[in-house]
C-alpha cells in the first residue's frame, strides 16, 4: 500500500520533470524555428488564434452583458451604478479576461493541438519524419507551441475588448446608465498596472495551456482510446493549471 | 497558393485586431492620459492629517484637475505630513496664499486636494510651499463631536 502510494508520487515527480525538460527544449528550439520557419508558425497562429476569434468574441461580448446586468442590479442598491464600467474593467481585465479565454483556447485550441499530434503520432507520422531526418519537435511541436503563445495574449485582449462593449450595450443602452459615466468613473479607477497584470496573466496563461496541449499529444498512447484521453486530459490539466497559477499571479501582484 | 493568402490574411487580421484591442484597452480604460506631467512645478503644503490621500491623486482648482500629488511623508521634526505635488506649468498664475484642502470626491470617493485662489500678486512657483492648508475631515471626528454636542445639548435642558 505504501509502496504504491510511494511509486505514484515518483511516477508523478517523474512526469512532471519530464514536462519541464520537454518545455526547456521547446524554447531552446523556438528562437530559431520563428526566425527561419515563420510560415510555420503563421499558419499555427491562423489554426490556433484566428479560428478561435468566433468564440471568444461571442463569449467575451456574453460574459461582458451578464457583468453588465448583475453590476446594475447589485450597484444600483447603493445608487452607484454608474460605477458599471469601473466594475466591468476590473473584472474582465484582470480576471475574467485572461481566465476564461485560457479555458475556451483550452476547449478550442487545445485539444485541436493534442489530438492532432497524438494522431499523427498513432498512424506513425513522427516516426516517418524521424526516418527523413527530420526533427518532429522542431517541425511539427514548436510551430504549434508558438502559435498558441503568440494567440493567446490578443485573444484574451479581445476577449476583454468585446467584453467591455457588452457591458456597454447593456448598461448603456438597456439600462440607461450614462455613457461619459460609464468610460470616465472606468479611466479614474483603472491604473495601466491592471492592464499589464492582465496581459502578463494571458501570456503565462498560453505558455501553459499550449505546453500542456502539446505535451499530451506528443506522449499520448497511440492508440484510438490513448489519443481521446490526451485530448481529455488536456482540457482538464489546463483548466486546473490556469486556474492555481491565476490564483498565485493574482497574490504576487496584490 | 489561394489557400496560403487566405491564412495569411487571417492570421494578419487577427493579429492586427488583438493589437488594436490591446492599444484600445491601455488607452481607453485608464487614466494616465488625462493629466502628463512633463511640464509641471512641484509645490509643497504641510497638512496636520491627510487623511487617506495617495500618491497621483489629483490636485483640482475649480473642479478642474490641474496637476498631482506626487509623495505623502511624515515629517518627523515637524510633526505632521508633507504633501509634494505637481502642477501643469501652464497654470503659473496661482496667488501663493491660495488655500489648500484635502476634499473627497462624492461621499465614498477618493481623496484629493482642492485649491481655493487667494488674493495676492505673488505667485506659487516651483519648490514654494502653500501656507494655508485644511486637513482631511475625519468622518469619526465628526460623528464624535456630533455625539458630543448632542449629549451636552440634552445635559442643558
Amino acid at each position: 500500500m505504501l509502496r504504491e502510494i510511494w511509486y505514484t508520487f515518483i511516477g508523478f515527480v517523474r512526469t512532471f520533470g519530464a514536462m519541464q525538460l520537454f518545455f526547456l527544449r521547446l524554447l531552446a528550439a523556438s528562437p530559431s524555428i520563428f526566425v527561419r520557419r515563420f510560415g510555420l508558425v503563421v499558419s499555427q497562429v491562423y489554426n490556433a488564434g484566428a479560428l478561435s476569434l468566433v468564440i471568444i468574441m461571442v463569449c467575451g461580448f456574453f460574459v461582458g452583458g451578464v457583468l453588465g446586468l448583475q453590476g446594475y442590479s447589485n450597484l444600483s442598491k447603493f445608487n452607484a451604478e454608474d460605477a458599471i464600467g469601473t466594475f466591468a474593467a476590473f473584472s474582465l481585465l484582470k480576471e475574467l479576461g485572461p481566465v476564461i479565454t485560457a479555458l475556451l483556447f483550452a476547449g478550442r485550441a487545445g485539444t485541436a493541438l493534442a489530438s492532432e499530434i497524438g494522431l499523427m503520432k498513432a498512424t506513425d507520422q513522427l516516426s516517418a519524419m524521424e526516418m527523413m531526418a527530420i526533427n518532429p519537435l522542431r517541425r511539427v511541436l514548436v510551430p504549434r507551441f508558438l502559435g498558441g503563445v503568440i494567440s493567446m495574449p490578443l485573444l484574451a485582449a479581445v476577449f476583454s475588448m468585446t467584453g467591455l462593449f457588452g457591458a456597454h450595450l447593456v448598461g448603456v443602452n438597456l439600462l440607461g446608465v450614462d455613457a461619459g459615466a460609464f468610460w470616465q468613473q472606468m479611466a479614474a479607477a483603472l491604473e495601466p498596472g491592471d492592464v499589464y497584470e492582465g496581459v502578463i496573466k494571458s501570456f503565462v496563461f498560453g505558455v501553459v495551456a499550449s505546453v500542456l496541449a502539446v505535451w499530451e499529444g506528443y506522449n499520448a498512447v497511440p492508440t484510438a482510446e490513448g489519443v481521446s484521453r490526451a485530448t481529455t486530459r488536456t482540457v482538464v490539466i489546463t483548466a486546473i493549471a490556469v486556474l492555481i497559477l491565476d490564483f498565485m499571479i493574482t497574490a504576487i501582484a496584490i | 497558393m489561394q489557400q496560403t493568402r487566405s491564412v495569411e490574411l487571417g492570421t494578419g487580421l487577427f493579429v492586427l485586431l488583438g493589437l488594436a484591442a490591446l492599444f484600445f484597452l491601455t488607452t481607453q480604460t485608464t487614466g494616465s492620459s488625462d493629466f502628463s506631467a512633463s511640464e509641471a512645478f512641484e509645490v509643497t503644503a504641510r497638512f496636520d492629517n491627510v487623511g487617506s490621500l495617495k500618491n497621483r491623486a489629483p490636485v483640482a482648482m475649480s473642479g478642474v484637475t490641474i496637476g498631482r500629488v506626487t509623495s505623502v511623508e511624515f515629517d518627523p521634526l515637524g510633526l505632521d505630513a508633507v504633501v509634494t505635488f505637481m502642477i501643469d506649468n501652464r497654470f503659473d498664475q496661482i496667488p501663493d496664499d491660495s488655500d489648500a484642502s484635502i476634499l473627497t470626491s462624492g461621499l465614498l470617493g477618493s481623496q484629493y486636494i482642492g485649491l481655493q485662489p487667494g488674493g495676492s500678486d505673488i505667485y506659487l512657483e516651483a519648490g514654494s510651499e502653500v501656507q494655508f492648508t485644511q486637513s482631511a475631515i475625519v468622518i469619526e471626528n465628526l460623528i464624535s463631536k456630533y455625539l458630543f454636542n448632542q449629549d451636552s445639548d440634552s445635559g442643558s435642558e
